[in-house]
């Protein structure tokens, strides 16, 4: 690591801490209410849309309304993606004339969309038409992240409130999120990607005439099409030149502001930000790095301000940032370390001026081995997904942080929303056992945590656990989920749990060098990302409703104070036992183990 | 409850032996079922045994010695667990043997009507019913609960509060209530029955010590969903274990798969069995503390809410002062000498039989060395004097011998009398009353024939060291209200010498009741101590209330706690009972699972040893062999909950220094030290494995 490697990551996470407060108190003022400069635009919009859809804005909901809402909303939204996707063939906007999507790849697809996951078994650019990337896709990645965002607010709801069993009308969460917050975040920074390069247009697919002209060989073919053969039987070969190539384009930029933004990270292009088109410049790289982290670190300051103690909000960010610079520094440095293997072929994998040294298999030449380890633990502490470098190609050890971050639940910023109502499931279990050594029936926030908030905050943190070890298991002792493995050995292993972990984090990255656009992964992925999305938000939107219920407890020399060092201590100490109780056996057998017969000799 | 030395050893061996047997009744798979944590690891020993069976017939999946270890340190592991339990169950049940032998059935003397002289029938003590009238007899045995209506006697209630000096109970008032099981030792008692057979004092007492009754409290539930949860997490992880185990065999191309008995013993490990095998004794040991401290609480509930107290309401009289007023000093107006003042005093309170009477004749003769005119034993009045008592018409009491007047009284009624007799009141009377009724006393003016002499200061006198125990509470975040019947300014005067953080003059019934709502209110949990019939509607409201054991029967059950020491400030040791149970669960809690950290290094090296040998870079102890490794995994995790009983029989100690530092301590104990002992124990028993040439 050179200096300059280093002055990036810190100027990232300056930045990132820096806009927390200012993005998190507008979110709080969007969230209670409250006015913002942006009524003037979209106020008569936000009003006109609740009118259209006979929405009451001024009747709030309880828990039970309100996740039915939610609930309702995804599911539907679920199918018309799927119905987007088969039909696509017979709509407009498809100027490459693509067919129907395969029925599981569409549900796969459907469920991945809904479920702020966007795993994608699918190659966009040689699949889907523009009206699907636009209307089913791009929809689906702003109002999958709204959903997030408005559980999230249920529960915060739910902190602050007492003795009512309101928690807030979803219509409006939904909308005032998705109009005040995702629209205008991903028009500035869709600009901003414009102007580095990304692509943003309706034309067909270009092609242009290659600078450097290539070949490759082929087998000859005669007139019917049959190879032909030589006097030993061996097809002759025929040498072809290529002078052009079909470069993809489309309307790129749009999806790929709200894909970072929405913590989606489905991309428009089948690498993702890997791809130059979508990710032209080191600049945009920040950019879009940048908004990955964004709205789940600021919608930490939008808890403490909602919840009226801004101290509880940063000491939950806190203790996020501590995780996430640990394990972002542990990426970091097994990816500069490289491979000996490598160093042993006479590849100097040590950095100079001129070399970046470290492993830059998988990594773009524009990115690096610090900017793509911070995208890499980016992606996977927010459940994000959208990836500028192949994590398959990462050390061992590089690979398995991002994979943990996904096992420690989306938690570490996480998705947006998901990230904090999972975060707050933590919190509850800590300051429960906490609470307990302190003497006193444990509360948080002035609210006692009994046995039902337990009996939800498990199920947090044990859904998880089941969809990801348990798919994994099923994938392991399948012959169909053998089938996908591309790579023999551990890192084979890795790939079929990096999957269903990806899946039930609703992160959607792939560790890739795994083949899923098949019946088996394409269904049992999605059934994995339905269950750990929904089954995880109902649960904190109860939690939310039974902590409504309550009285608030005023705060005495005998109450747990939840904003000290000490507790953001505990805190992380609880995130990462419980991760890695639940994940070091799994662990063990892969990425630990590659890593330690690669080092061993 | 002092029990000797020698007896209690036997007591000790006894109650051992009895638990040892008890911990194999309570493998009633029905019993362990409530225990999900334990149950789990049942069902293991059970698969553990099957699969050495099957190893003895040579069809094993491991050596039939290792299944055996394991299978027996799993037994032990669920007998240890039951061990901890039966032994805190067995002090209760010696506790209620004690109390039920004092529970025979007697021979009670049913009345028709409540009268000494009537008539009565012999009937069994359980033949009496709610509402029944009894006569009871000096050397007679109480026979069940009731309130007196007739009668004054001195009883030994010993039986019940352990404490051997005899208590007077009378009629009305606040110590009309009795205990069935108490013996009156003189005098006679007319009785109303309040409970009918079974239901009584004693009964409810019996039920709670011996753990019969015994439900789970609400944070129990809680804490009992969370190791659920952790176990079915950990249920999980080593269920995916065993395909991943044998994926890596099938692409590793080298190896055996992992065991069911390695995955059951990995299980075992990590479920937290040190907290969920000593819970349940962490529960009846916090009961048994209650009592040990003469304190019966009517519920668990009750016992946990007390951890959680704010704010404390306490009866100024008897609590925070000594009963009565004392006098305290003698001022007289000007022109009058003291000793004059004394002497009138004194004459005034001779026939005054109550404390504040008293306590004027007392100081007169200490202060001025009169030995005065004291009243003889006869209750006669001395030659020619003549007792005025204190009447609520004319409000003053004193004497009259040789035409001589002497009155005492309040302030107004005694001004009142002087002018009525045309006298001028002295311009430094209202001065002196004044500056005594700022400071928190009682003025009394003296007068001889209708002039005024001088003022009696009768002062509250603040119990010895009651302040000090109201700044230990102030440290444990508990707000500490006075309640009495007195005007502000005295009550304020008395606040400030006792240390209380608030007061509620002039407080009537209703008045407490309100207070204590809007403490409620506000979200925070009231604890009240009281004694009369008049405490009973803001007991019932409280979250927590004491009860003193002199109280009357509405007191009583309006409460959820008795102290049989009827000591007031008792509640501090109930509130610290109450959040050391709490605590030892989450300290526990916390061990448990941090405990889970070595283990892991411990047994993932052993039970991939064969596919990955790499692996073994993670046997940081480097432990002998893989079985050694398991076994040492096992054993220590047995172990440890024996050596945790004596803690979670006692508690983990509560000091009042507020929560972050306590959290500190705890987490630093618990925690860390709950990753580093395992490490250390866990390498120790594997060197005595290795030393026994046992592995």
């Amino acid at each position: 690591m050179n200096i300059f490697s280093w002055i990036q990551l810190i100027f990232y996470m300056a930045v990132l801490i820096a806009l927390a407060k200012p993005l998190g108190s507008f979110m709080a003022r969007v969230y209670q209410g409250q006015k913002t400069f942006l009524d003037p635009v979209f106020g008569p919009v936000e009003r006109l849309l609740y009118r259209l859809a006979g929405v009451h804005a001024d009747q709030e909901m309880n828990w039970k309304v309100y996740a039915i809402a939610l609930m309702a909303f995804n599911v539907l939204g679920l199918l018309v993606v799927y119905a987007l996707q088969r039909l696509q063939g017979f709509l407009p906007l498809n100027p490459q004339g693509f067919g129907a999507v395969s029925p599981d790849s569409s549900w796969n697809t459907a469920v991945s969309f809904a479920t702020n996951t966007n795993w994608q078994g699918y190659g966009g650019e040689t699949t889907m038409s523009y009206l699907t990337q636009m209307t089913a896709l791009t929809v689906q990645n702003f109002v999958s992240a709204a959903t997030g965002m408005a559980a999230a607010v249920g529960l915060i709801r739910g902190l602050a409130r007492h003795t009512t069993d309101k928690i807030g009308n979803f219509w409006v969460d939904l909308t005032r999120t998705t109009l005040y917050i995702l629209l205008p975040l991903a028009f500035v920074l869709s600009l901003a990607l414009v102007s580095q390069g990304v692509v943003q247009t309706f034309s067909q697919y270009k092609t242009v005439s290659l600078l450097q002209p290539a070949s490759f060989q082929q087998p000859e073919t005669d007139a019917n099409g049959n190879t032909v053969k030589d006097a030993s039987g061996n097809p002759v070969m025929e040498t072809v030149p290529v002078t052009e190539q079909t470069l993809a384009v489309g309307p790129a930029a749009s999806q790929i502001a709200i894909k970072q933004l929405g913590t989606n990270g489905g991309g428009f292009f089948n690498v993702n930000s890997a791809h130059p088109f979508e990710n032209a410049t080191p600049f945009s790289n920040f950019l879009e790095v940048l908004a990955i982290l964004l709205i789940p670190a600021a919608l930490v300051y939008t808890f403490g301000k909602m919840v009226g103690d801004t101290r509880q909000g940063w000491a939950i960010l806190a203790a996020m940032t501590i995780i996430f610079v640990a394990l972002l520094a542990v990426t970091v440095w097994a990816e500069q370390t490289g491979n000996p293997a490598i160093a042993k072929l006479g590849v100097d994998i040590h950095q100079s001026n001129i070399n970046p040294g470290g492993n830059m298999e998988g990594k773009e030449v524009r990115f690096g081995v610090a900017n793509s380890a911070l995208w890499a633990t980016a992606t996977t502490a927010a459940s994000n997904g959208s990836v500028d470098s192949m994590h398959d190609s990462n050390m061992p050890l590089g690979g398995m942080i991002p994979l943990w971050l996904i096992h420690l639940g989306e938690i570490i910023y996480g998705g947006v929303g998901s990230g904090l109502y999972g975060m707050l499931a933590f919190v509850i279990v800590g300051v429960f056992v906490a609470g307990l050594m302190v003497g006193r029936t444990p509360e948080y926030l002035g609210k006692k945590i009994e046995s039902y908030e337990m009996k939800m905050a498990s199920l947090i943190l044990l859904i998880p656990m089941l969809t990801a070890l348990g798919g994994t298991a099923i994938g392991v002792l399948t012959p169909a989920g053998q089938a996908g493995v591309l790579n023999p050995g551990p890192h084979g292993y890795t790939e079929i749990l990096y999957a269903f972990s990806s899946a039930t984090g609703n992160n959607g990255s792939a560790f890739a060098g795994l083949s899923v656009n098949t019946p088996f992964y394409n269904t049992a992925l999605g059934i994995v990302m339905f269950f750990a999305r929904y089954w995880l938000a109902i649960p904190a939107l109860a939690i939310g409703g039974s902590l409504a219920r309550k009285k608030k407890i005023p705060a005495g020399a005998g109450t747990l104070p939840t904003h000290t060092p000490l507790f953001i201590g505990w805190l992380i100490a609880v995130v990462v036992i419980v991760g890695a109780l639940g994940f070091l056996p799994a662990l063990a057998l892969g990425p630990i183990v590659e890593h330690l017969m690669i080092f061993a000799h | 409850m002092n029990t000797p030395k020698r007896k209690k050893s036997v007591f000790q061996r006894e109650l051992y032996q009895r638990a040892v047997v008890d911990s194999f009744i309570k493998l009633n798979p029905r019993w362990m079922v409530r225990n999900p944590v334990m149950f789990v690891v049942e069902v293991g020993s059970v698969l553990t045994s099957g699969l050495w069976i099957q190893a003895l017939f040579g069809k094993g999946e491991a050596p039939a010695g290792f299944i055996g270890a394991v299978a027996i340190w799993l037994w032990f592991t669920v007998l240890f667990a039951n061990f901890s339990e039966a032994v805190a169950e067995g002090r209760g049940k010696a506790q209620a043997e004690a109390l039920r032998r004092t529970r025979q059935t007697t021979q009670a003397k049913k009345l028709k009507n409540p009268d000494h002289e009537s008539k009565y029938d012999l009937v069994a003590s359980t033949a009496l019913r709610k509402g029944d009238v009894y006569l009871v007899e000096a050397n007679d045995i109480i026979s069940v609960d009731g309130e007196i209506i007739q009668g004054i006697a001195s009883v030994d209630e010993s039986a019940v509060t352990g404490e051997s000096a005899p208590v007077i109970r009378e009629a009305g008032g606040d110590r009309s209530a009795v205990t069935g099981g108490t013996r009156l030792l003189s005098d006679w008692l007319i009785i109303r029955v309040t409970a009918d057979p079974g239901e009584g004092f004693l009964d409810r007492m019996i039920n709670l010590v011996e753990g019969a009754k015994r439900q789970k409290t609400p944070n129990e539930i809680a804490l009992n969903i969370l190791l659920a949860g952790f176990t079915i997490i950990f249920l999980i992880v080593c269920a995916t274990l065993l395909p991943y185990s044998l994926y890596s065999v099938q692409i590793a191309g080298k190896g055996v798969p992992i065991t069911i008995t390695v995955l059951i013993a990995l299980l075992v490990c990590l479920i937290p069995t040190t907290i969920g095998g000593l819970l349940s004794a962490i529960g009846i040991a916090g009961m048994d503390r209650m009592i040990q401290r003469n304190v019966i609480a009517m519920s668990g509930r009750a016992v946990e809410a007390a951890g959680d107290v704010d704010v404390l309401l306490l009866d100024k009289t008897g609590t925070i002062t000594l009963g009565n007023r004392q006098a305290v000093e003698l001022l007289p107006v000007a022109g009058i000498s003291a000793p004059d003042l004394a002497e009138a005093a004194q004459l005034a309170s001779l026939a005054d039989e109550t404390p504040e009477g008293r306590s004027i004749v007392v100081l007169a003769k200490e202060k001025y060395n009169l030995r005065g005119r004291t009243m003889g034993s006869s209750n006669e009045a001395p030659e020619g004097m003549h007792f005025i008592p204190f009447s609520a018409q004319t409000r003053m009491s004193g004497v009259d011998f040789d035409g001589t007047a002497i009155r005492k009284g309040a302030p107004d009624t005694m001004m009142a009398l002087v002018q009525s007799n045309g006298h001028p009141v002295p311009s430094d009377l209202q001065t002196t009353v004044d500056t005594i009724a700022r400071a928190g006393g009682t003025p009394l003016v003296v007068t001889k024939n209708n002039q005024a002499l001088g003022v009696i200061h009768l002062k509250d006198i603040v119990k010895g060291g009651i302040k000090e125990r109201f700044a230990h509470l102030r440290k444990m975040g508990i707000k500490t209200v006075m309640i009495t019947g007195d005007n502000p300014l005295t009550a304020a005067a008395i606040a400030a010498e006792a240390g209380v953080d608030d007061f509620l003059a002039q407080a009537t019934p209703e008045a407490k009741l309100k207070l204590i709502r809007e403490y409620q209110t506000g979200g925070r949990l009231v604890a009240m101590t009281g004694d009369g019939t008049n405490d009973a509607p803001a007991l019932a409201q409280a979250d927590v209330a004491v009860a003193m054991n002199t109280g009357t029967q509405p007191a009583r059950e309006a409460a959820n706690m008795v102290d049989l020491d009827s000591n007031p400030t008792k509640l501090i040791e109930v509130v610290e009972i109450g959040k050391q149970l709490l605590m030892t669960r989450g300290a526990l809690t916390t061990f448990s699972i941090a405990n889970d950290v070595s283990k892991y290094f411990a047994i993932i090296p052993a039970a991939f040893a064969t596919t990955y040998p790499i692996l073994n870079v993670l046997n940081i102890m480097k432990l002998t062999t893989p079985q050694s490794a398991i076994m040492s995994a096992v054993i220590f995790n047995a172990l440890i909950i024996i050596a945790l009983i004596p803690l979670a029989l006692r508690g983990v100690p509560y000091r009042p220094v507020g929560a972050a530092r306590l959290l500190r301590d705890n987490i630093l104990i618990y925690g860390v030290g709950g990753v580093i002992a395992p490490f250390i124990g866990i390498k120790l028993i594997d060197m005595l494995l290795a030393a026994l040439h046992l592995v």
